[in-house]
């Protein structure tokens, strides 16, 4: 018999099966739905219809509803919908839901949070996911955003799911899947202090195309993912939807096992790894040592060409910030080398959660807990000149027109986000590339794209940051 | 399930994304409520940049403005249709405005999910390449049972894939009838 991967075994064992194979279609148990404001009214809509008004959830304690998307808007069907989050709550009485207090049911834009330790408000569902410790290497996650596969990086198999999916498994806790056959991206060597793995993703899509895993697990192996920060792995994973992939998913190591033990109140779950006869429908390998930071150019994640290139592509604009960019170590990785410039061009800063945001005035460049005369990471990017919003998913998606750092021209502006889609953050007439937050900082700087090598002359130490 | 859907077909390209389909910026309207669902189908394919909206001339827009409703009971795209954000509002959208079926090469997976899942459109794969074949405008048959779109105004007739797997889901009308039919879920 044929081994298995690490998806197909989370499959076999959530559908009380010991072998599947790609192409099936099983019914699995689910043990963490996520949904936001932006997907809850809609799944909510459907959970009641369909099950009845006063049905209940399948078990309260594995379903997590974090606001995040349509938060600092002046909109009053966002503030609404976060409403309608809050109402159901209270009816199901679900303990893991990470309230904005600071949306009220009052006209105008909500004051954002002072103090992002005082405040039950998160951020980005994906990042907040892990923090709150809903992630676990072995379990099955579904989420009602295409990004959910970024908690692969875990050891887990997480995939974005609709409204009816999403209704299907409150009242349910089940969800029909097809088995996916597995990509096997693999990777030799340390990473590199010019490249992140934002890179490397960039490099993966641009070789298959966004529809290059359609239906497919993206499978992110050797030492070079070993060699990156689990942060860092979360960026990979967060874009295998980028290249049509159901799930993306990386092995399980003791930076995955250090973070989940100090996160997760659930203490037991399985570690799965491929069988040495595992069977890939594709498979391909780099050397880290050979690669060069990339762009992803518009209006599309697979129009990939290196940095370098591009040097003649001026910026109207910066943005650091997502899923995709906007964890600690993404600001570390900017911070590094904005420190003690000045940036040409407005660049917008979106703290990827507000754990990141209170990490950005508690650490150090290094990582570290700042001394009483250092300069926190914020400190060091609005001395660059950044502005600092709060956390979110802010403008990687456009939104309301009153989100900040959103497109509502014709610039042409470089991101740490995951889609350049015509429209994407909010302008048609706009053009987006995608790039590393090194790329983007360095860009930033210089006010045209501009590889990162021009200013990386050493090593980034992130420490402990966006572990502990 | 209806398996016969004639009507007029708006023609789009590669790569369509939920975005197109239904901008972000539209998504605080609440699915649920029936008088905000309506705008969906106001604003469906409200992202396409108008080069690309209505091939192959373009500037034709999927739903006039300020109406609900779109001429076109059929969309026809190329590869990857619905990639992108996982938004159940892009095929709702489509549904909303009324159209009933999509066809396209490919789809990204989970707006074909969507799409089966919430009984929203028919998603259909075509066999060949079908969008420089066909204009805005064309009057079609699609016969879903016997996998042919036959165009009228050109005359022609081209094969479709099997539903496959998802057409127990499609002709029930979506996961939960397809549940509670299978006895996996109590009647309503």
């Amino acid at each position: 018999m044929a081994g298995m991967t690490i998806t197909e075994k989370i499959m076999a064992k959530h559908s009380g099966r010991k072998h599947v194979q790609p192409g099936e279609n099983i019914w699995v148990d689910v043990d963490i739905l996520m949904t936001h404001d932006v997907c809850g009214p809609g799944t909510i809509g459907i959970f009641h219809e369909k099950f009845g008004r006063n049905a209940k959830v399948w078990d309260k304690e594995r379903v997590v509803i974090i606001p995040d998307h349509y938060i600092f808007t002046a909109d009053q069907k966002c503030h609404r919908n976060v409403q309608i989050l809050r109402d159901f709550v209270r009816e199901q009485g679900l303990p893991y839901y990470y309230d904005p207090e600071f949306v009220k049911n009052e006209l105008g834009m909500p004051n954002p949070y002072l103090d992002p330790n005082k405040t039950t408000y998160k951020g980005v569902c994906h990042k907040a996911l892990p923090e709150e410790g809903h992630v676990r290497p072995g379990e099955i996650l579904l989420g009602t955003d295409s990004h959910t596969c970024t908690a692969g990086a875990f050891g887990q198999f997480a995939t974005g799911v609709g409204n009816t999916d999403a209704a299907f498994t409150l009242g349910t806790g089940k969800t029909w899947l097809k088995v996916p056959p597995t990509m096997k991206f693999e990777f030799h060597g340390e990473i590199p202090p010019y490249l992140t793995a934002k890179d490397l993703i960039l490099l993966v899509i641009g070789e298959i195309g966004v529809a290059g895993a359609t239906y497919k697990t993206m499978y992110f192996a050797g030492q070079g993912i070993r060699s990156l920060t689990l942060e860092d792995r979360m960026t990979l994973t967060n874009m295998a939807i980028e290249a049509g992939g159901k799930n993306g998913v990386c092995d399980v190591d003791e930076k995955t096992l250090q973070y989940v033990r100090h996160r997760s109140r659930i203490k037991n779950w399985e570690v799965f790894t491929d069988d040495a006869n595992a069977q890939y429908c594709y498979e391909k390998q780099w050397d880290l040592s050979t690669i060069e930071p990339l762009v992803a150019k518009p209006h599309s994640p697979d129009n990939r060409d290196t940095a370098r290139n591009c040097r003649d592509i001026k910026v109207d604009q910066a943005y650091i910030g997502s899923c995709t960019g906007g964890k600690i170590t993404d600001m570390i990785f900017a911070a590094s080398i904005l420190k003690g410039r000045e940036v040409k061009v407005p660049t917008y800063v979106v703290p990827g959660s507000t754990e990141v945001h209170s990490d950005m005035k508690r650490l150090n460049l290094v990582g570290a807990e700042k001394g009483p005369n250092e300069k926190s990471i914020e400190d060091i990017l609005l001395d660059a000149g950044c502005k600092v919003g709060p956390s979110g998913c802010s403008a990687c998606l456009g939104g309301p027109p009153d989100t900040f750092g959103r497109l509502g021209g014709t610039e042409v502006c470089i991101s740490t986000t995951n889609r350049n889609f015509p429209g994407r953050m909010g302008s048609m007439q706009a053009a987006v590339y995608l790039a590393s937050p090194l790329t983007v900082a360095a860009s930033a700087l210089t006010g045209h794209i501009t590889d990162p090598r021009e200013y990386v002359v050493k090593p980034i130490q992130t420490g402990m940051a966006g572990v502990l | 399930m209806q398996t016969i859907i004639r009507g007029k077909v708006f023609v789009l390209g590669d790569n369509i994304d939920t975005d197109q389909i239904i901008p972000a910026k539209f998504l605080s309207y609440n699915p649920s409520d029936p008088e905000e669902r309506k705008y969906f189908g106001m604003y469906a394919m409200d992202g396409v940049p108008a080069g690309q909206s209505g091939l192959p001339g373009g500037n034709t827009r999927f739903v006039r403005p300020n109406e609900f409703k779109s001429d076109y009971a059929i969309v026809l795209g190329g590869k990857n249709f619905g990639c992108g954000s996982s938004r159940e509002h892009a095929p709702l959208a489509i549904a909303e405005a009324g159209a009933r079926v999509v066809l396209a090469e490919f789809y990204a997976r989970i707006f074909f999910r969507n799409c089966v899942n919430g009984g929203y459109l028919v998603p259909c794969e075509t066999v060949e390449r079908l969008v420089e074949k066909t204009q805005t405008g064309d009057e079609l048959i699609v016969d879903i049972d016997n996998c042919l779109v036959t165009n009228v105004t050109r005359n022609t007739t081209h094969q479709l894939k099997p539903l496959g797997d998802v057409k127990p889901i499609i002709e029930a009308g979506g996961v939960f009838q397809y549940a509670r039919e299978a006895g996996m879920l109590k009647p309503a």
